[in-house]
């Protein structure tokens, strides 16, 4: 498919290395001048703007962690004015305290034209019909489809998620061609519409669907693909780095990382030693062009690898293969980000049950399910049922509002949940993708 | 005086899943606890097994320190004739008198049969049924 920026999307490998080299030199000076949390962390670290002098030299560069933004909550690490902002995005955080995104206007910009080159690489454009079911709101997914998609000329239909009939119909009604949404969503849409007698295949216009938010595989494609008679296409992003930024392009052959836009390195999630193309480690990002939050070898914390040799599309920009898993212990449930630690943080705030608990993750129909199994306190047991049902209902609403996500409550009897640490006892995660 | 007969039962949380209702009463078996009576509530997932033992402290301590989760409920024990109408006398005297029963369940003993109930205001229950000619099980059967 035609590229939406052909100068910067075919730009030949050196230039772009070039354009990189100069973003980065710029970005640190930047950095280094105004931003107190990034100039303490380069001094920590023996490391001065004048010391990159290669692209390589971004390996001198100290990284940053998820936990940084906890830490500088709500904005204190950000390098733009609060005046220059025009928008928040708030995602949750490892612990209680969520982590805050701020935009300004140049960086929503970026982020639209990110995701207008990885919409285009896939043939969006005029009279297309685009469904965006990611969630509007504090999460990105919602209003990061939506800009994308407007840039590039579609028509959004901004169903968000839920209501899933209504989904349904208007996609049928309004000749919707193309949807953004989890991959499991999107199956749960192909179920309950069989249930209505719609076939996704043969009654709707649907051709392709942007699909992200949580890990899926080759194999789901497949059944994706057959199953509805649409293209499925892999989207990525996290809120740290804007939101959904990159997707793959019709080859289906890995995600294009913008490299005017971002710097990618995969770094051995032990050493952080940076790794060759073709291996697997962590996913690094650095926003070369990011004004309000500035990320800088950001950690995220997926796996994945770099794939080697150009794109047979003739985009220039490297990419990155399927997210094979996580160095940390988060979970996606329905497209959002799970922390165990942010159960056990929860849990401390309810005498009513004990700081023991286990996460169960299934898969109901297409859904997620999430199950936490807590103990229940010697001082709430109570011999009236009602009063343990209030518990179960409280202990499921305050999970709820921490997590963003709906949580099933089991109580269980005392000492029978796992009382060492570690993610194989605390978390059991039946999906199969 | 109405304390007397106000019996101290005990609730044990469970887990609704296979053997759980071995164990207890296991535990009450090897600790030579006599089991009166006994019902299981349930609920999503979990229940509550009630019962009315011969040492109620015993069976308390003995199941706390098996791991369960267990507490004292006060009930009143209430003799019915075993016969049509005996659960409709002590129903009506507590309707009539506006006492509200939480939950109840009953055993057909030897002597007769009998009805455990959990009301919101057990003194007032016991003074009814006495008033009205019934008999109560007393507090001193149970250790």
């Amino acid at each position: 498919m035609a590229s939406w920026n052909p100068r910067i999307e075919e730009m030949p490998l050196d230039e772009l290395r070039r354009l990189q080299f100069k973003l980065v030199k710029s970005l640190v000076y930047r950095l280094y001048s105004f931003n107190d949390f990034y100039r303490r962390r380069m001094k920590e670290q023996q490391v001065h703007p004048d010391d990159i002098r290669t692209l390589e030299d971004v390996a001198k560069l100290p990284f940053m962690y998820k936990n940084d933004l906890r830490d500088g909550y709500p904005d204190r690490i950000f390098t733009a004015e609060r005046n220059e902002l025009v928008r928040y995005h708030v995602s949750s955080g490892t612990t209680g305290k969520p982590t805050v995104v701020g935009y300004t206007e140049r960086d929503i910009q970026n982020w639209s034209e990110s995701l207008a080159r990885a919409f285009s690489s896939c043939g969006l454009g005029r009279g297309d019909v685009i469904q965006v079911s990611y969630g509007y709101g504090l999460f990105t997914g919602g209003l990061g489809a939506h800009y994308g998609a407007e840039r590039v000329g579609a028509t959004v239909l901004p169903t968000s998620v839920g209501n899933t009939e209504r989904q349904i119909e208007l996609m049928q009604d309004l000749h919707v061609t193309a949807i953004a949404c989890t991959p499991s969503y999107l199956l749960h849409i192909g179920e309950v519409a069989e249930k209505m007698g719609v076939s996704i295949k043969n009654d709707t216009d649907l051709r392709m669907g942007f699909l992200g938010a949580e890990p899926w595989s080759e194999q789901m494609r497949g059944r994706i693909e057959d199953w509805l008679g649409i293209r499925a296409y892999d989207i990525y992003g996290t809120s740290e780095l804007s939101g959904p930024m990159f997707t793959e392009c019709t080859e289906q052959q890995g995600i294009h990382i913008w490299g005017d836009l971002a710097l990618v390195e995969i770094v051995d999630p032990t050493t952080g030693e940076v790794l060759e193309a073709g291996e697997q480690g962590e996913l690094t990002i650095t926003m070369l062009q990011k004004e309000a939050l500035p990320m800088v070898r950001y950690r995220i914390g997926d796996l994945t690898a770099i794939e080697e040799g150009p794109c047979a599309c003739g985009r220039t920009h490297p990419r990155i293969g399927r997210i094979r898993g996580r160095v940390d212990d988060m979970l996606i449930v329905r497209g959002i980000n799970v922390f165990p630690s942010q159960v056990e943080h929860a849990l401390l705030e309810i005498p009513e049950v004990g700081r023991h608990f286990q996460i169960v993750v299934d898969r109901k129909g297409a859904l997620d399910n999430m199950l936490v199994r807590v103990e229940v306190s010697e001082e709430a047991f109570s011999d009236k049922i009602t009063e343990l049902m209030v518990i179960k209902k409280v202990v499921e609403h305050r999970l709820r509002s921490s997590l963003n996500v709906s949580v099933d409550v089991e109580l269980v009897e005392p000492g029978t949940l796992p009382r060492f640490e570690g993610k194989s006892k605390k978390v059991v995660d039946r999906r199969s993708l | 005086m109405e304390k007397s007969y106000i019996v101290k039962q005990i609730s044990i949380f469970s887990e609704n899943r296979p053997g759980r209702l071995a164990a207890i009463a296991g535990a009450l078996r090897d600790a030579g606890i006599n089991i009166f009576a006994f019902s299981i509530a349930e609920a999503d997932g979990f229940g509550v097994v009630r019962a009315l033992v011969d040492r109620p402290e015993d069976a308390h301590r003995r199941l706390t320190d098996l791991g369960f989760r267990v507490s004292f409920t006060d009930v009143i024990g209430v003799k019915m004739r075993d016969e049509p109408g005996g659960l409709s006398d002590i129903a009506s005297i507590l309707g009539d008198a506006g006492i509200n029963i939480e939950y109840a369940y009953a055993y057909s003993g030897k002597d007769a049969a009998v009805l455990i109930l959990r009301v919101d205001q057990a003194e007032d229950a016991v003074r009814q049924i006495l008033g009205h000619g019934g008999e109560l099980l007393k507090a001193s059967l149970f250790r």
